[in-house]
């Protein structure tokens, strides 16, 4: 077990080595190539070549590729020094650099955003996660009554339903209709009973799209697992139904649930644009949006950064809830 | 000397139906299961009686598809498992276990009595244990179902069964999981589990058709010991003749959803009265016979279950189907008749005609 997660830990370390190769080819070796100069997107097309200079200096857009990687990299678990005649500007670590456009430092900004995006994601994900499942096992258990087809087609509807119409709808409603919530972020710090109450809408509206995958998957193999033989072995035992349901049958049922729990939540925490920019909460989502239109290359990096570590740490996490449901992972 | 007929002289028509508790232990009297399908119909057992004392065995023999299975999950009361939704199968007909009505039965009393008077081993050991739990977890599971007694007694019965069945250090290997187990123990495993609550009747299906040839053997000794140490009575159900000819004391012949041939164990092998019977007989490997001899196999295949067509179910594939039978047309059943003590067959040819068929065409290249 010890070997098994030490395995998966150097794996996440290699594959975030390899996310922030890849973000960094395309973010500063990609311009240089095609010979577009990311000082002039700092400083701007109008300004004199001087100041490009010495911002090229600053940055050590002259420097050598493989140079340029190693201060980005040591940059991030280290700290940087940007110096130019003698002007020295200390980057503490974790450096993502600063921002082209407010020459704010990107990870303040990181850090202010990240955990909004995480409490959209959590909220969302207990949401979806209980409604989706019971819903599952209900259809399956009821399969091919009213209650399964009506579940499912409530279900289709999730799933086929954008955001940004849901979201519209249900803000139409509660918000300018019945007044009950203002449809702004109040960070919980403020007031917790407020941001509870603004929180409700974003994570219900995530939750319906995803809940509604997550239904119509349990249901799936809930019904496959049904068929085992291992239940039809349990109930010879004499057991419960809701002990053969509950305890036999979901926990095989989580297996494949998880696989896709891992993918979506890393998807999530890296921005759910769609939720972020229908309720106007300042998160990972809205960052990133607003940070390509701005051409703000180092504030996008270190979205994408956040956004990969994300989805990796997330399957890390469901690679080690595999081991702990399923024994026979545990020997590989 | 079993007592599977209750009356009727030789050659009369077994009467099937009759009112009371059976004086029997298991006693299943027009057992009768079918499955709606959009096909239609589904008829995997059509009719079918038979009784079983404490302490004996019972061989249901028949191929792939003749309700042998379902038979037995329809005594468990498992034959809806995985039915969901679907068309709830039928089941009619009476099924007496110790002097009580289980069709009738309250299913949660029906629930109480599954592994603790009635226990089964199931044909592929591997897929029918939970790949998640360890193997004395599920033994476990099957104990304290029925017995209020903490994880730690429970665990001594598991390690206890397990030590019983075989299981070379069982206190160590009661914390494996099944596929840390080889097949043949994961066999024993699952009839320790099975043994758990001392039951009464235990019903094992296919036993030793998913393991190793080496294994089979050892599995049935198993079987046959401990059923002289419990007590219990056993149904074995299997295709294979060989696996009951050595446990069985009775053995019932199924043939598309019905009995064709039921008695004692050496009456249906030594004087069998049914053309199937001759055909499973007939393609059964047998080591004291020349190896150059060709095996017989039954030609055809089993017939569908749905639209059943009347008449004798064997009839397309019987060689013996152009026999005449005065006065029986063929759309006509027919009905389980007793040839000898305890002995029935459902055949339309005469007594005296299979006798002779068997005596001087069939037995001589067996």
């Amino acid at each position: 077990m010890f070997a098994y997660i030490v395995r998966r830990l150097i794996a996440v370390i290699v594959m975030l080595l390899v996310v922030i190769l890849v973000t960094f080819g395309i973010f500063f070796a990609v311009p240089k190539l095609t010979g577009t100069d990311p000082a002039t997107l700092f400083v701007g097309k109008q300004a004199d070549p001087a100041a490009i200079e010495g911002i090229r200096q600053k940055l050590g857009l002259s420097d050598p590729i493989l140079v340029q990687f190693w201060h980005f990299v040591s940059g991030i678990f280290a700290g940087r020094d940007y110096s130019s005649d003698g002007d020295v500007v200390h980057c503490a670590a974790p450096c993502f650099g600063y921002s082209f456009r407010t020459e704010q430092a990107v990870w303040p900004v990181l850090q202010d955003r990240l955990p909004v995006t995480m409490q959209l994601a959590a909220g969302a994900c207990v949401l979806w996660l209980l409604g989706g499942v019971a819903t599952g096992i209900l259809s399956a258990l009821k399969r091919g009554t009213a209650v399964d087809r009506s579940a499912m087609t409530v279900a289709l509807a999730g799933v086929s339903l954008p955001i940004y119409f849901t979201g519209l709808v249900s803000l139409a409603i509660f918000s300018y209709g019945l007044g009950w919530v203002k449809g702004d972020y109040t960070p919980i710090a403020d007031d917790p009973l407020v941001w509870f109450r603004e929180m409700i809408l974003p994570w219900v509206t995530l939750a319906f799209l995803y809940a509604a995958m997550y239904a119509r998957l349990t249901r799936a193999t809930m019904l496959e697992i049904l068929g085992e033989d291992y239940i039809r072995t349990a109930r010879a035992k004499g057991l419960r139904e809701p002990v053969v349901i509950g305890k036999h049958a979901l926990r095989s049922t989580m297996t494949p649930i998880l696989t896709i729990l891992g993918l979506d939540l890393g998807a999530v925490l890296g921005g759910a644009v769609l939720t972020e920019t229908t309720f106007n909460l300042p998160g990972l989502g809205q960052a990133a949006v607003k940070a390509i239109s701005d051409k703000d290359l180092p504030l996008i990096l270190g979205v994408t950064l956040i956004a990969a570590s994300a989805v990796v740490i997330a399957n890390l996490l469901v690679d080690l809830l595999y081991a702990v449901i399923d024994p026979r992972v545990r020997l590989t | 000397m079993s007592d599977l007929t209750r009356s009727g002289a030789v050659g009369e028509p077994v009467s099937t139906g009759s009112a009371g508790a059976p004086s029997a232990f298991l006693e299943v009297r027009d057992l009768r299961i079918h499955f709606p399908t959009e096909d239609g119909i589904v008829k995997s057992v059509d009719g079918l009686s038979f009784q079983l004392e404490r302490g004996k065995t019972l061989g249901i023999v028949g191929e792939s598809g003749s309700g042998k299975s379902v038979t037995s999950l329809g005594i468990m009361g498992l034959h809806t498992v995985g039915q969901y939704g679907r068309g709830k199968a039928r089941i009619s007909g009476e099924l007496w276990l110790d002097g009580k009505e289980l069709l009738t039965a309250d299913p949660d009393e029906v629930r109480r009595l599954r592994g603790r008077e009635m226990a089964m081993i199931f044909q592929d050991p591997l897929s029918a244990m939970h790949p998640y739990y360890t193997v004395g977890h599920q033994i476990v599971e099957a104990y304290r179902v029925h017995n209020d007694v903490d994880k730690k007694t429970a665990r001594k019965r598991a390690v206890e069964l397990l030590d019983r069945v075989g299981i070379p250090q069982p206190d160590k290997r009661v914390d494996d999981y099944p596929h840390q187990f080889s097949g043949g123990m994961r066999q024993r495993a699952m009839i320790a589990m099975a043994l758990v609550n001392n039951p009464e009747l235990l019903i094992a299906d296919e036993p030793t058709t998913a393991l190793d040839v080496t294994v089979q053997a050892q599995i049935l000794d198993l079987i046959r010991d401990l059923q002289k140490e419990f007590g219990s009575a056993v149904i074995i159900i299997t295709h294979d003749l060989g696996v009951v000819a050595e446990l069985a004391d009775d053995i019932l012949v199924m043939y598309g959803g019905r009995c064709v041939e039921r008695g004692p164990a050496e009456k249906v092998f030594y004087e069998p009265q049914h053309p199937y019977t001759w055909g499973l007989l007939g393609s059964m490997p047998r080591i004291d016979r020349d190896q150059t001899d060709r095996l017989i196999p039954v030609k055809g295949s089993p017939p569908s279950l749905i639209n059943v067509p009347s008449g004798c179910a064997f009839n397309p594939r019987c060689p013996y189907a152009d026999v005449p039978k005065d006065g029986i047309t063929r759309t006509e059943r027919p009905e389980l008749r007793q040839v000898a003590e305890g002995h029935l067959s459902a055949c339309h040819m005469s007594q005296e005609e299979r006798t002779r068929i068997w005596t001087e065409e069939i037995a001589p290249k067996l």
